[in-house]
């Protein structure tokens, strides 16, 4: 009886607070349909739905539609994802599996990396991207994936590689693999959804990473969504309505990549925060 | 080793590894795999990380080569620099709210989700779901809209008669604003909670219900402690990273109105790349450096007395 009562309030205060979290983005929604006049009302939804913010909002810039700033960050995205789940696999590989001089040095280092602020190295990165003419290109964002990825994931990989049983290797050792042949033929094949989850981190974080975005790209031709929006908000006289409609948009492809691969994400970050 | 105090929380939960038992080393192969990650170390974090020690003794505009000033950077941003102080302040401001804000709604909502009741994934994927949009651009225009002057908080507000003010045009309550918005994406910090509450093992509650334990005392005896680890790795990474916000402030408020939320890392960013004063903006690097060291250290010193392991054979202090 007592339990009932317990699951119940349960369920209602979850509903409660679920419903909290998420309302400014159900507003978001209906915002993104209002007409400027309708905006300052605390209505959920319009009158009339604006589809045409939707249409305007795309081709906000004279220049370019929003179908121009995805592709640029699609391509971006591409590069990054590539990058990151091609090398994050070998490094975590030596890491995890291998034994060689100064390891436990190196991935002191590396653990110790993922608490470096990046102000520290921003200004001499710019200057070195500088200096070889590559500003205003992609080479600054896309390059450093094709480094291990990142601290994080070559730490998250090196976390789920220790979990696989030593056996398989040990077995494929007798048949004769070579240090390569186990990575390539036993360990990779295991690690495929540990790399999913990789390359869904990969995207959304850099299809979020402003500041590097705002920092290296100048040209509007090769502006990527999010600097778009800035352009955007920028303007004198922001269309509320538009923009909101734009900046939804704009989260989309993460959205449905989180509903795609649900499991992946809790289970990720579970990972790399504790599991061995 | 070293490798267990970097990340705390490991050294708790993670299953001793027979790494002793290899008898094969493989020095060569070992430097070829993880040669793409020590690459990009060596070229764009040990160079830049010196570099930028050295451009912080220098004046430097990238048009002509540096020019070494000794400490004069140092001095003017300490002796007479207005801004630095007004966005040291601020970004304290801001770390000492939102962290703690942070980790208590996250440690909250962990607990109010660590039960096995019917469409609990429903409710984690709802709860979870701003966290994942919450860094980007397009919440930042979302969020200067609902607390603009007559954007839709204040008129909630108007409905239960309290008139609203300019959240974000007002000095007073901006930076309320930005932490505020920063504790709404309190997911992944919850999410490492959640896992954590999953580790503890029900035998512990199982044997305090028999001691007669109460629920406050089971939390109190039991879940904290255990917790503990996984706390302070949460703190230690959620102090360093809000220490760096720059998105929302330079998206939402633009560091305004006077400089009420004109976070360090945004100070930094325009020195370097809006004024070109590269020796200025290193100098301003390496004292948010030193400032967020000094805190790490402080803090792993203090963990000894409240952060609990295991493998410690149960010792707190």
């Amino acid at each position: 009886m007592n339990s009932v009562r317990a699951r119940l309030s349960s369920h209602l205060y979850l509903t409660v607070f679920s419903f909290l979290m998420l309302y400014p983005i159900i507003w978001w929604v209906g915002a993104s349909l209002k007409k400027t006049e309708e905006l300052s009302l605390p209505t959920l939804w319009p009158s009339k739905p604006m589809w045409s913010n939707y249409w305007n909002g795309w081709h906000f810039s004279s220049e370019y539609t929003f179908a121009h700033f995805f592709g640029n960050t699609l391509l971006m995205e591409l590069g990054n994802v590539l990058g990151g789940v091609a090398t994050a696999a070998i490094v975590a590989y030596g890491f995890g599996r291998l034994n060689f001089k100064f390891r436990g040095v190196w991935f002191s280092i590396l653990l110790l990396t993922m608490m470096l602020p990046n102000q520290v190295t921003v200004v001499p990165q710019y200057i070195l991207f500088n200096k070889l003419g590559f500003v205003d290109s992609y080479v600054p964002l896309v390059l450093p994936h094709f480094f291990g990825g990142g601290a994080f994931f070559i730490f998250l990989l090196v976390q789920f590689i220790r979990g696989i049983p030593r056996d398989l290797d040990e077995a494929a050792t007798i048949d004769g693999a070579s240090v390569y042949g186990i990575f390539l033929r036993v360990i990779l094949p295991l690690l495929k959804p540990a790399l999913v989850t990789v390359a869904i981190f990969t995207f959304i974080w850099s299809w979020d990473d402003f500041f590097a975005q705002v920092l290296y790209l100048s040209s509007v031709d090769k502006f990527t969504v999010g600097l778009a929006l800035r352009m955007f908000i920028d303007q004198f006289d922001i269309q509320w309505g538009q923009l909101l409609a734009m900046s939804l948009l704009s989260i989309l492809p993460s959205v449905v990549i989180f509903f795609l691969a649900q499991k992946h994400f809790v289970e990720g970050i579970a990972t790399t925060g504790l599991k061995g | 080793m070293k490798t267990e105090t970097a990340i705390p929380s490991l050294q708790a939960t993670k299953p001793t590894k027979p790494r002793q038992k290899q008898k094969g080393t493989h020095h060569v192969a070992g430097y070829l795999f993880i040669s793409p990650w020590l690459i990009g170390f060596l070229l764009l974090t040990l160079w830049p990380i010196a570099q930028s020690f050295y451009l912080s003794f220098t004046e430097y505009s990238l048009l002509e080569d540096p020019v070494w000033t000794g400490a004069d950077n140092y001095t003017k941003i300490f002796a007479s620099d207005t801004t630095f102080t007004k966005s040291l302040s601020v970004t304290f401001m801001f770390v000492l709210f939102s962290v703690p804000l942070k980790l208590f709604f996250s440690l909250m909502v962990a607990l109010a989700l660590n039960k096995s009741i019917r469409g609990m994934n429903l409710y984690r994927t709802a709860i979870y779901f701003p966290s994942l949009i919450g860094g980007s651009i397009a919440v930042a225009a979302l969020w200067r809209n609902m607390f603009g002057i007559d954007g839709y908080i204040n008129q909630v507000l108007a409905w239960f008669g309290v008139e609203g003010v300019g959240w974000i045009s007002n000095p007073d309550t901006s930076l309320g604003t930005l932490i505020l918005l920063n504790t709404w994406q309190f997911g992944s910090t919850m999410v490492i909670f959640l896992a954590g509450l999953k580790q503890v093992p029900q035998e512990l509650y199982e044997s305090a219900s028999v001691d007669g334990a109460g629920k406050v005392r089971k939390f109190i005896s039991i879940t904290l402690p255990m917790l503990s680890p996984v706390m302070f790795f949460n703190l230690v990474l959620g102090i360093i990273g809000s220490f760096q916000t720059f998105t929302s402030a330079f998206i939402i408020t633009k560091g305004g109105p006077i400089n009420s939320t004109y976070m360090y890392a945004m100070f930094l960013y325009e020195k370097a790349f809006k004024h070109y004063q590269m020796g200025y903006a290193s100098a301003l690097a390496w004292i948010l450096l030193t400032i967020v060291a000094l805190l790490t250290i402080i803090n792993f010193m203090a963990s000894k007395y409240w952060v609990f392991y295991e493998s410690d054979g149960g010792k707190t202090k």
